[in-house]
């Protein structure tokens, strides 16, 4: 009924600009504060709108930032214990080398930015009842979900073992509170300074764990060393015991040209890097919005669901992460690698 | 205004071919310049100037229920017609150009933007995104020129229909947004024969405009009307006002795009095989400016900028006037005339135009050849 006031908006895209905070519809979120962890990692402590779903520790939240103008998604482990009194939430981001959103954040967040927030995501969490003896294998920023955890949750975990990995000393995200942990004996820290002690193989943990096989283990850190604990513990016949997170898809592999998957009527085409994704889909009869064909009307955008295309006019490529949909002129835009239209 | 094939001294005959790709790499050149440097500011001033229309429209309704009190009134209908003319112009308008899509949010977008006019956002791109944009100011392609009502060229053949032409074009500057619902949906063209009548997809376009029109109508004056209690009849009066005041004035700064002296226009056959460098020629001759405040550029939705909003349709309109000087060098080094007027003086000349035209041309045509050279061969 109210719409037909706003019509063609709708009230919450005045409420917008009013308080933004108080948008059921649209989930944001204000930076309360900035604390810095590292040299190279901060935690936002965060207030969430209207709409805001109580998380499970260990889950994630995609953050949208936008980065010179242009809204980019990126996700980050919620590190604040669930349901918190004040209401506020905290991520930690640690600066990616070349990361553009991390290095954003952790170099220009200012309390009162605005975020755009998804739901809270992620089945990296601990089950009920609660496994009566736990491994944290973690590394570099891998240690953030399971802060997330032992922040709440270590009152009902009998049996904690900790296994983290970081260049150094001053680089361990969250060393005083683990450190902290550990001197209460509340869990058993193994901090591993792989500049001076080398990596951890999977192959060392048996004498650092014994029990190894036995506990349930969370891991999270980067894809190697993830893959590296998947056979290990395949290997082990513990395959069910291990639980992953991994924080980076596949790298988008840019090329020229590349297989073109059109979603929504399941054509695949092998497409020339130099033939815009409009010709190439029109050539295998997909059904292609199109307009002026020069890149000026956008009647053709299409939403890119994963891969990365190349803007014929200058060369410049835009890739997707899976569920980080941007739209793209199709006319204009060729494959750069594989890549999936939402066509 | 004779196409520039047929004039007498066609203003680009001292063009070489390779001047024309020349001002096509300049141009490409300068394009690339604002798309790289756009950034954080421009999504800042995208967001502001909603904010603003957004708040200034809340207050003037809110203040418009009290509308039955003069100055209540006076205020509310001023601050609504502002609103309506930002919505429409500045934000709607280039919005739906893309100008804001490489911001990526999902909001501010031409895929999902709906605008406060009677002609669906979608069937509106269509028209003039597509086929304004992509054929502007050729004759027979450029449904601009003239609406498909007038006569705005001594190359468009006269009826003696044109006679009334002063009329409907006032008629149509009352009542823009109707007439450009009615020309997005080809009604001229698409009412002409019964299969055309009953094409299932100009139904549904119709449908589509019918239930806009429908919920435009009832939200300006019943609703709002409604909520202003005994203040009912003011406050419709108020919103027709701002309707009609919006109207006039964007029928005015688009009439000023292509309609003035100075500007060009094309022979159909002259845009076969066109190049990048020639289309954007024929961007550069066939639009006009508007000269003026900053506060004129910011209600004319930078339409004010036409010559370069033309040229790079796609660009953020509040980048246009920083551009705005390198365009007019190119057009002094080429020896090309940048046409440009202060708002009264384009508006007099665009409709000086439109009665001159409802008139048959005065000096009969003399037997010169139809198809003289066209602009892409008579450069060369």
């Amino acid at each position: 009924m109210v719409e037909l006031l706003t019509t063609p908006l709708v009230p919450a895209d005045y409420l917008d600009v009013l308080a933004p905070l108080r948008n059921r519809s649209t989930l944001r979120a204000r930076v309360e504060a900035v604390r810095p962890e590292t040299r190279d990692s901060v935690t936002l402590v965060l207030r969430p709108g209207r709409g805001w779903q109580r998380h499970e520790p260990g889950q994630y939240v995609r953050l949208g930032v936008e980065v010179d103008g242009v809204r980019l998604w990126r996700s980050y482990s919620l590190t604040s214990p669930p349901g918190s009194p004040d209401g506020r939430i905290s991520v930690t981001v640690n600066a990616v080398p070349g990361g553009v959103v991390s290095t954003h954040l952790v170099r220009h967040a200012r309390a009162g930015m605005l975020l755009h927030l998804d739901p809270p995501a992620g089945g990296f969490v601990l089950p009920r009842p609660r496994p009566a003896k736990v491994l944290f294998l973690t590394a570099g920023s891998g240690v953030t979900p399971v802060m997330g955890m032992l922040r709440s949750a270590l009152h009902e975990l009998d049996d904690v073992v900790v296994v983290h990995s970081a260049p150094a000393h001053a680089d361990v995200v969250f060393g005083a509170d683990l450190r902290a942990l550990a001197a209460d004996g509340r869990i058993r820290l193994i901090e591993r300074h792989t500049r001076t002690d080398g990596r951890l193989k999977p192959a060392d943990l048996a004498a650092l764990v014994p029990d190894l096989f036995e506990r349930h283990t969370w891991a999270c850190g980067p894809n190697e060393m993830l893959d590296d604990l998947e056979a290990h513990w395949r290997a082990g016949d513990a395959a069910d015991r291990l639980h992953t997170e991994r924080f980076r898809p596949a790298v988008v592999v840019v090329g020229d040209g590349g297989t073109v998957t059109f979603g929504r009527s399941g054509t695949v085409v092998e497409a020339d890097g130099a033939v815009p994704l409009l010709e190439a889909g029109e050539a295998a009869g997909v059904l292609m919005p199109s307009g002026c064909r020069m890149g000026i009307c956008y009647s053709c955008v299409l939403p890119l669901r994963s891969g990365a295309v190349r803007d014929l006019r200058n060369g410049q490529v835009t890739t997707a992460e899976p569920e980080d949909d941007v739209l793209v002129q199709t006319c204009i835009s060729a494959a750069a690698g594989p890549c999936h239209l939402d066509a | 205004m004779t196409t520039v094939q047929r004039k007498d001294v066609n203003p680009i005959a001292h063009l070489s071919t390779e001047d024309i790709e020349a001002i096509g790499r300049e141009l490409d050149a300068l394009r690339e310049e604002v798309v790289a440097s756009r950034g954080a500011s421009d999504a800042a001033y995208i967001r502001r100037v909603i904010a603003v229309q957004r708040r200034l429209e809340l207050g003037s309704r809110a203040i418009l229920l009290f509308s039955l009190f003069p100055p209540a009134w006076l205020v509310g209908t001023a601050g609504l017609t502002v609103a309506k003319i930002l919505e429409n112009m500045e934000i709607g308008h280039n919005v739906l150009h893309g100008q804001w899509d490489w911001m990526r949010d999902p909001k501010i977008h031409s895929t999902t933007w709906e605008w406060d006019h009677v002609s669906p956002a979608a069937q509106w791109k269509h028209a003039h995104n597509e086929l304004h944009h992509t054929y502007t100011n050729v004759i027979g392609r450029d449904n601009d020129l003239g609406y498909g009502i007038m006569r705005v060229d001594e190359d468009q053949k006269w009826y003696p229909a044109h006679l009334g032409q002063p009329f409907y074009n006032f008629l149509n500057a009352c009542f823009f947004e109707y007439g450009i619902a009615a020309y997005d949906l080809e009604l001229g063209r698409n009412l002409k024969t019964r299969e055309r009548r009953r094409d299932p997809k100009f139904r549904a376009a119709v449908k589509q405009v019918r239930k806009k029109i429908g919920r435009q109508v009832l939200k300006d004056y019943i609703v709002h009307p409604a909520l202003s209690g005994p203040s009912f009849l003011h406050t419709l009066a108020a919103t027709f006002t701002a309707n009609l005041i919006r109207n006039l004035w964007s029928h005015s700064v688009i009439m000023c795009g292509h309609f003035p002296n100075g500007v060009e226009t094309f022979e159909k056959t002259s845009i076969e095989g066109e190049t990048r460098g020639e289309w954007y020629l024929r961007q550069m001759l066939g639009s006009a400016n508007i000269s003026g405040s900053k506060l004129l550029h910011i209600m004319t939705g930078n339409l004010s900028h036409q010559i370069e909003h033309h040229l790079f349709p796609d660009l953020p309109s509040n980048r246009y006037a920083e551009i705005a000087p390198k365009i007019q060098d190119l057009f002094q080094r080429y020896g090309l005339s940048y046409t440009t007027g202060p708002l009264p003086k384009q508006v007099a000349s665009a409709w000086a135009k439109v009665f001159r035209l409802s008139l048959p041309n005065r000096k009969a045509r003399t037997a010169r050849p139809v198809s003289e050279p066209a602009v892409a061969t008579a450069a060369r």
